[in-house]
């Protein structure tokens, strides 16, 4: 039971202490936690970006491109004083603007053309009656789906019922993400209760 | 002014990296990098200001008389890991190492650890079998549970195969349309971000 196991292990009881109410303990780890937090993401993004992307190439490898950045920046910074408040509109702006526009096509590949072309798929690959059938539910699935988000018309008797499919087929998504979230949250539970009695109290060998 | 040059920004960047989607050329890899470092560089300085933002809130807070141990502490958590980087460097086995190991990932997973007991008791207080679409959702959010534990295989043997199925098939077929919602989404939010359409990041309502 060494000093630095013994202090990760007071920490992680701190944090638990919730279980029993909003305590001293454990808001002295939260606000410790969210200060660490703060600092670590600081540290990590003045090396590998402000460092490694902008000060090395910029001041000793001399890409002066980077000059544009350097300033765009710095603009940041206007948010401070109220009347130049305006001028952190500009890099954000280039940041959205950059951002929406290579969001465009990857979302048109990756959220909408892959999407519908791995759901045809499945029937070439379908080799047996029960591929097949998987096939069919996969297809009913996503098409019954996608109508229960259609509100672009009144709902017909045939809609209706395509929509009612369909949340039967969301259910079953979100049952299935549920499960799959309890279970990763406990086995970081049974993770953490394995440090505390293995690592820290030395009760299970 | 203060409108159309922040506008004019994102429609440029906006438009120069949808349209290098397209190019294939050694020119064009350069300049899309060089945007994305662009991108990168602007969003480290974005985090410096909220950092500043951060200490100086929890400092006027101190100053206020509000919880001053509790912000204290923050600001302590925030200054302690650039120090401790300054001091010593990022290398590991560096005393910025030792702190995120030993006590930064310890309490974030405790914490992550603390969300199993508050999943586990909102769906007791939250699920009720009302409805089919509720059954659907606690039968599939069950089966998966129950599959996923080591007691499943002793349940029964073929729990791996049904919720792979489930995973693979009718869940799979909902994600998918949810996931063009998204992608449809994120289409024509982009194009109303790089047409000027939709100015909210400026402050506008």
């Amino acid at each position: 039971m060494d000093i630095t196991t013994t202090i990760s292990a007071l920490l992680t009881l701190a944090v638990f202490s919730f279980l029993y109410g909003d305590n001293p303990v454990y808001k002295f780890a939260e606000r410790l936690l969210v200060g660490l937090a703060v600092g670590y993401a600081l540290v990590i993004n003045w090396q590998q970006t402000i460092i490694d992307r902008l000060y090395t190439p910029l001041f000793i490898d001399g890409r002066l491109a980077l000059v544009v950045a350097l300033v765009l920046g710095l603009l940041m910074f206007s948010r401070f004083k109220r009347s130049w408040a305006w001028l952190s509109g500009i890099p954000l702006a280039a940041m959205i603007g950059a951002g929406a526009g290579a969001a465009l096509p990857a979302m048109l590949e990756a959220r909408i053309f892959k999407q519908l072309s791995a759901t045809v798929a499945v029937f070439h690959d379908a080799s047996g009656a029960f591929e097949m059938f998987s096939a069919i539910v996969l297809l009913v699935g996503f098409v019954t789906t996608l109508g229960y988000f259609y509100f672009g018309v009144h709902r017909s008797n045939a809609l209706a019922v395509s929509s009612k499919i369909g949340s039967y087929f969301l259910m079953i998504f979100f049952g299935a993400t549920f499960g799959y979230t309890v279970m990763s949250r406990m086995s970081i539970l049974i993770g953490r209760l394995d440090f505390l009695m293995r690592d820290w109290l030395g009760v299970i060998g | 002014m203060r409108k159309f040059l922040p506008i004019s920004v994102s429609f440029v960047f906006g438009v120069l990296m949808f349209a290098l989607w397209f190019e294939d050329s050694e020119s064009r890899s350069m300049l899309h990098f060089t945007l994305i470092d662009y991108w990168q560089i602007i969003f480290a300085f974005g985090l410096l200001v909220g950092v500043v933002s951060f200490i100086s809130v929890a400092s006027r807070k101190i100053s206020r008389g509000e919880e001053p141990f509790y912000n204290g502490v923050l600001i302590f958590g925030a200054l302690l890991m650039p120090t401790l980087a300054m001091i010593d460097g990022l290398q590991p086995n560096s005393y910025f190492q030792w702190m995120f190991e030993n006590v930064q990932a310890p309490m974030q997973s405790s914490v992550f650890a603390l969300l199993a007991f508050f999943v586990a008791s909102a769906a007791f207080r939250g699920f009720r079998a009302r409805n089919a679409q509720s059954i659907i959702l606690l039968l599939v959010a069950l089966i998966v549970i129950i599959g996923r534990a080591p007691m499943g295989e002793f349940v029964w043997g073929g729990f791996d195969e049904l919720i792979q199925w489930i995973r693979d098939f009718p869940s799979t077929s909902a994600k998918r349309a949810v996931l063009i919602g998204i992608g449809l989404g994120s289409v024509t939010t982009s194009l109303r971000v790089i047409f000027g359409v939709e100015r909210t990041y400026l402050g506008e309502r």
